[in-house]
């Protein structure tokens, strides 16, 4: 178990940048998720941490020790893979002793750290069986106990549930945290699911074209996002953001954009409310219901109600905003307060 | 109950159709192709393997016959060798069993084992020879006691065996680096490889004989064995392998900290077992039958290979036919085994089935 201090790392192909200088620092037991959309460079940075890729510049450090020019193989660091990558042709045990192996640790103790793995990940049945005669799941705690039998530094996760349906997808969640709980590892954790994000990490990085957008708890993400992007990524369904101009009582001051979240959009009398708007799509969950509806200018606004609505489409509906949850933006995309919780340099 | 379900799986083989209960002309056009093909390829081995049991006398015979047939013979009392037996249609239209004493001109002197007093003259158009199944196995015998067979079978199995293990070792670590690795001047390296396969034999028999020569190898094994073990075909045949092998397996090695032999040899060697099992059998097919260079480098006997012992059949002015065909029998058996042990490995790869 260790530490993590990214310095500048800066990862170009050619002439593509596809990292361009993250600084970040993890604390030991820590689990962070590094979230953003496809090709925003989790993935690359994941592998620059693990040494499977070279860095242009800036350098990595774990517990204090640069790693920058060490190998893969030398920073003692555990991967699991989205593909899994298991050895097809070796059992599960063998797929889970084959690193302790290669470690030169004695085989009493490999046979005793394997047989923990499994127990902790209710793998004992399948010791003997190869990675093809295992379902998706199995197959996904295997290369989980792969990883754990290790007793690594950090563990790296990419993306590790996007191969699972949705329903397998939740129970694994849990039982990672669960997991994290237990070992109490440090664990860098790469996702575009939001709500993978959400639930599973203590701080959650957000990357966008190379760059770090935000760092935080998942609540201050949600609540304090620094800028549009971060407040249009997480969140589902998304942030409503409106020009300014068309809130009444909002026009001065410098935001140019605000943003509202559909559950602190509500339903209110004519006479109070911010904007009216046309009822376009109804969605009933039984336990909530979406309403997405367009305001003056063709602005689409999300509003979610608790409960069942008896509303429909085509219907006009005064609505009003909490004033204590509206988020504001300048014109650069960033969070008006009067401490900025990172400072992003407009590009 | 294993037996049953052989032979069921054998007729459900044998009897496939596209689909549907009844047969489709389709059905009857593959079978038709299929059996065409079966003959096309199997029909001279079978006819090789049956010439291998005549006779001098009955590989020279025409109209050839497929089986291995001889005449048969009686020996007659009052005759000193025995007589070949004829079946005779007589005058009267009765066929009788006669041997022959002699034959001059049109006419065959002949008696019937019965009566071995009597002499029947008889149209030499009128009989036909009786004939039965004889197998020569002297073809097979005779070789192996005169011809010191099992030296040059001893010397080939050395040849085959050590070069195909050092073939497969060799290639498969280019094919490694060639497929795993980044490197500045990989693909000039592969192209060289594969330039290679353009120089034919003939070209370079001559400096590789002085050079084989300057290292003292003529007239050892090693001669043979050495030069041909790094080929063009296997390392284009494991690369092209190993570059389906998933990326994520190797890197997932490297962070299960392995080392690059521990990755060659637990990952990538296993995985590339159906490519390897291809190339052993083609060396193995490549090294079994090689006859130029091993008639230019081993000039003694005692390390002749088969293929150049099995030459010494083969003279200027006749060819000793029974010999050669079973020998030649024997030469295939070997390759057809390694064949049948090493073919199970030729099917799909299972480097896809740990992931997902």
């Amino acid at each position: 178990m260790a530490g993590l201090e990214l310095r500048g790392i800066r990862k170009d192909y050619g002439a593509t940048a596809v990292l361009k200088g993250i600084d970040l620092s993890i604390a030991d037991g820590e689990f962070v998720v590094f979230v953003g959309p496809s090709g925003c460079g989790k993935s690359t940075l994941l592998r620059v941490i693990a040494g499977l890729e070279t860095v242009t510049a800036g350098d990595i450090h774990i517990d204090g020790t640069e790693v920058t020019r060490l190998a893969a193989s030398d920073r003692g660091l555990a991967m699991v893979f989205q593909s899994y990558a298991l050895y097809p042709h070796m059992t599960v045990h063998q797929n889970m002793s084959f690193a302790l192996e290669n470690m030169g640790i004695a085989k009493a103790e490999i046979s005793a750290r394997v047989d923990r793995a499994a127990r902790m990940l209710r793998l004992t049945d399948y010791l003997q069986r190869k990675p093809a005669a295992l379902s998706g799941g199995q197959r996904q705690r295997v290369a989980i106990g792969r990883a754990i039998v290790r007793d690594p530094k950090i563990f790296l996760f990419d993306e590790p549930l996007s191969n699972l349906d949705a329903e397998l997808r939740v129970a694994t969640r849990k039982e990672l945290a669960a997991l994290h709980a237990e070992i109490g590892g440090t664990m860098i954790y790469v996702t575009h699911d939001q709500v993978e994000a959400m639930t599973l990490a203590d701080r959650i990085v957000v990357l966008n074209g190379g760059r770090i957008e935000q760092i935080g708890t998942p609540l201050d993400l949600y609540n304090r996002p620094a800028n549009l992007f971060v407040a249009g990524f997480i969140g589902s369904p998304r942030m409503n953001l409106l020009p300014t101009e068309l809130v009444k009582g909002e026009a001065a001051g410098t935001a140019a954009t605000l943003g509202i979240r559909p559950e602190h959009v509500e339903p209110c009398q004519e006479a109070e409310a911010d904007l009216t708007v046309r009822i376009e799509l109804v969605e009933q969950l039984g336990g909530e219901t979406f309403l997405y509806t367009t305001g003056p200018n063709d602005v689409p606004l999300t509003i979610r109600c608790d409960g069942q609505s008896r509303l429909a489409r085509g219907d006009v509906l005064p609505v009003r905003f909490s004033r204590d949850h509206l988020h504001r933006f300048d014109a650069a995309g960033l969070a008006c307060r009067p401490e900025p919780l990172l400072a992003r340099s407009p590009s | 109950m294993t037996g049953k379900l052989r032979t069921g799986k054998l007729s459900r083989l044998l009897l496939a159709r596209r689909g549907g209960a009844s047969w489709h002309w389709t059905d009857v056009a593959s079978y038709a192709y299929l059996a065409l093909g079966v003959l096309l390829m199997f029909g001279p081995v079978a006819w090789l393997a049956l010439s291998s049991f005549k006779t001098p006398a009955a590989l020279l015979e025409f109209p050839p016959s497929l089986l291995p047939m001889a005449q048969s013979e009686v020996s007659v009392q009052g005759y000193p060798q025995p007589l070949p037996l004829f079946r005779v249609t007589m005058e009267d239209g009765s066929v009788r069993e006669l041997a022959q004493v002699r034959r001059v001109g049109i006419v065959a002197q002949m008696v019937d084992p019965k009566e071995p007093g009597q002499t029947i003259r008889v149209p030499a158009d009128r009989r036909t020879p009786v004939r039965h199944m004889a197998l020569a196995v002297e073809n097979y015998t005779d070789p192996l006691t005169q011809f010191d067979f099992l030296r040059f079978l001893r010397n080939s199995l050395v040849v085959t065996v050590v070069a195909t293990i050092i073939t497969l070792v060799i290639n498969s670590m280019a094919a490694y680096a060639l497929s795993i690795y980044e490197f500045r001047g990989k693909s000039l390296a592969m192209l060289g490889v594969i330039g290679t396969l353009m120089i034919p034999i003939t070209i370079i028999l001559a400096p590789v004989y002085l050079v084989v020569t300057k290292l003292g190898f003529v007239d050892s094994l090693w001669a043979v064995i050495l030069p041909g073990a790094a080929t063009p075909t296997g390392v284009f045949l494991l690369r092209q392998y190993m570059l389906t092998i998933p990326r994520d397996l190797i890197e997932a090695a490297r962070m299960d900290k392995a080392s690059e032999w521990r990755i060659y040899a637990r990952i990538v060697m296993p995985l590339s077992m159906p490519a390897l099992a291809v190339l052993a059998i083609f060396s193995v097919m490549w090294r079994w039958n090689e006859f130029l260079w091993p008639l230019a480098v081993l000039t003694k006997t005692e390390v002749h290979t088969l293929p150049i012992a099995l030459n010494a059949f083969q003279g200027e002015l006749q060819t000793q036919w029974h010999y050669l065909l079973a020998m030649t029998v024997v030469t295939l058996l070997p390759v057809a085994l390694v064949f049948a042990f090493l073919q199970r490995f030729i099917t799909s790869g299972i480097a896809n089935t740990g992931m997902k």
